[in-house]
């Protein structure tokens, strides 16, 4: 890959309304190689539209996502080379083995070897030894993780992970944090959109309320989680 | 292009390897073709109606529906743990999927086809021999063409709740030229009528097959986009 100066990723002037609902307005932000961006915000306030239209999974209605200084549009499959998504479902296809389903991940990013990638990457997700088992083999934790394997597969520069702590017991999510801070040690940029703040605060550089459709407060991560719920109960409208 | 192509390969071969496991949508294709056949075979008063007059019409009612049930399968399989959003994630050109998508779907329905044509010989007792080349031709043009669209249609309908009822409603209407033409085709064939009365109708299938998978591959990206 080559070298970059500018935010990894940046978001200018975001809207997107689903009928008369207008669910994003006027959302920027911009992260830098080594930052991690912690989204919160109460159920609906758009965190999960956000990170698709983020991810080039989805169109914004007015403003533009630039990954390393690349214009999102399907005009340019590679400008969604840098991105990794952790989302709510696994990506996987059911029928397949995770060996499987990861090599085939592999060959869409065009990885020199698919098999050796699919492998180390779930050694990297603590799945070494349930390559040969199927998604619907898995529970909803262990799914998790195989999820996130899919996610670092390719080495992305950008990490979106939206609730990404979601079936992880307490030692999966302590490693999982541990491997999202040498993410981010490597001059990864990471955005973590969740309600479950504890489990993400310490990870964050910077935090960002989502609410009514907009950021209603931005700030770099300070002090201790506690001192910082009641400023994101009034930005949460109370 | 080669790089388009390597992907929409890895596509379809993905796709064809998961039917292969389970052949779940190309046994029921299949039955559904036989039932088909047999439905119009033995619906026919054979005193009234020659095997022959009703043979092109039920052949392409069989292949037509028989299509359908495979074709709705082809972005169901996208659909469980919103597999199409890793699809669509990574670095692949939005032509490259509808192209990878396009050659599952041919060779899925092309199997479907090549085992209903013998059970359509068998239950109309239709003398091949001198036909079957032209006929091959002809199945080929026609489901291009219609496979085009319903892989696209297909892609659109995925994403409703009634994915399964949608597909047909849509992709019917656009079959009818394909299946009005092959269907002629087919009885001039049979009736071992020269080639000069069927340039006609082969042209209109080859348009047919131009126009669509041009406009389906460029308005597939469009397609995609939530």
């Amino acid at each position: 890959m080559q070298p970059y100066d500018g935010p990894l990723l940046a978001a200018t002037d975001l809207a997107r309304a689903f009928g008369p609902h207008r669910v994003l307005r006027g959302i920027s932000l911009s992260i830098d190689a080594g930052e991690t961006l912690l989204v919160a915000g109460p159920n609906g306030a758009g965190k999960t539209t956000l990170l698709r239209i983020l991810a080039g999974l989805m169109r914004p209605g007015a403003g533009e996502v630039r990954v390393r200084g690349r214009r999102l549009s399907h005009g340019d499959p590679d400008a969604r080379r840098p991105i990794g998504l952790v989302s709510h479902q696994s990506l996987l296809y059911d029928d397949r083995t995770h060996a499987e389903n990861l090599a085939f991940a592999a060959r869409l990013y065009g990885l020199a070897k698919p098999a050796a990638a699919a492998r180390d990457a779930l050694a990297l997700a603590g799945l070494a030894d349930r390559g040969g088992a199927t998604p619907r083999q898995l529970s909803r934790g262990l799914l998790q993780r195989a999820a996130i394997a899919r996610a670092l597969l390719h080495q992305p520069a950008v990490l979106l992970l939206d609730e990404p702590f979601t079936g992880l017991d307490a030692r999966a999510a302590a490693q999982f944090r541990d491997l999202l801070r040498e993410r981010a040690a490597l001059g990864r940029a990471l955005v973590i959109v969740t309600h479950q703040l504890a489990e993400a605060w310490e990870l964050a550089s910077r935090v960002a309320v989502l609410a009514g459709g907009r950021f209603a407060l931005e700030l770099p991560r300070a002090g201790a989680l506690d001192d910082f719920l009641p400023r994101y109960a009034g930005a949460c409208g109370g | 292009m080669g790089r388009a192509l390597r992907l929409a390969l890895a596509i379809a071969g993905k796709d064809l390897r998961a039917e292969l496991r389970s052949r779940t949508a190309f046994l029921s294709a299949v039955v559904f073709a036989a039932l088909v056949l047999v439905i119009v075979n033995f619906a026919r008063d054979p005193t009234a109606l020659p095997a022959l007059a009703l043979a092109p019409s039920a052949l392409w009612i069989t292949f037509a529906f028989g299509a359908v049930v495979a074709l709705n399968r082809a972005f169901a399989v996208e659909r469980e743990h919103a597999a199409l959003d890793g699809l669509l994630l990574a670095p692949v050109p939005r032509e490259a999927l509808y192209l990878g998508k396009l050659l599952a779907n041919l060779a899925f329905v092309g199997t479907v086809e090549a085992v209903a044509l013998p059970l359509f010989v068998l239950f109309f007792d239709v003398p091949l021999g001198h036909a079957l080349g032209g006929l091959l031709m002809v199945t080929a043009l026609a489901t291009v063409g219609f496979v085009a669209v319903g892989t696209i249609f297909s892609a659109m309908a995925v994403r409703t709740r009634f994915a399964e009822l949608l597909l047909p409603v849509l992709l019917l209407p656009f079959m009818v030229p394909p299946i009005i033409g092959a269907a002629g085709l087919t009885s001039r064939l049979l009736d071992g009528r020269p080639w000069s009365e069927m340039h006609g109708m082969l042209r209109l299938l080859v348009l047919y097959d131009i126009v669509f998978v041009t406009l389906s591959t460029l308005l597939f990206p469009a397609v995609m986009d939530e």
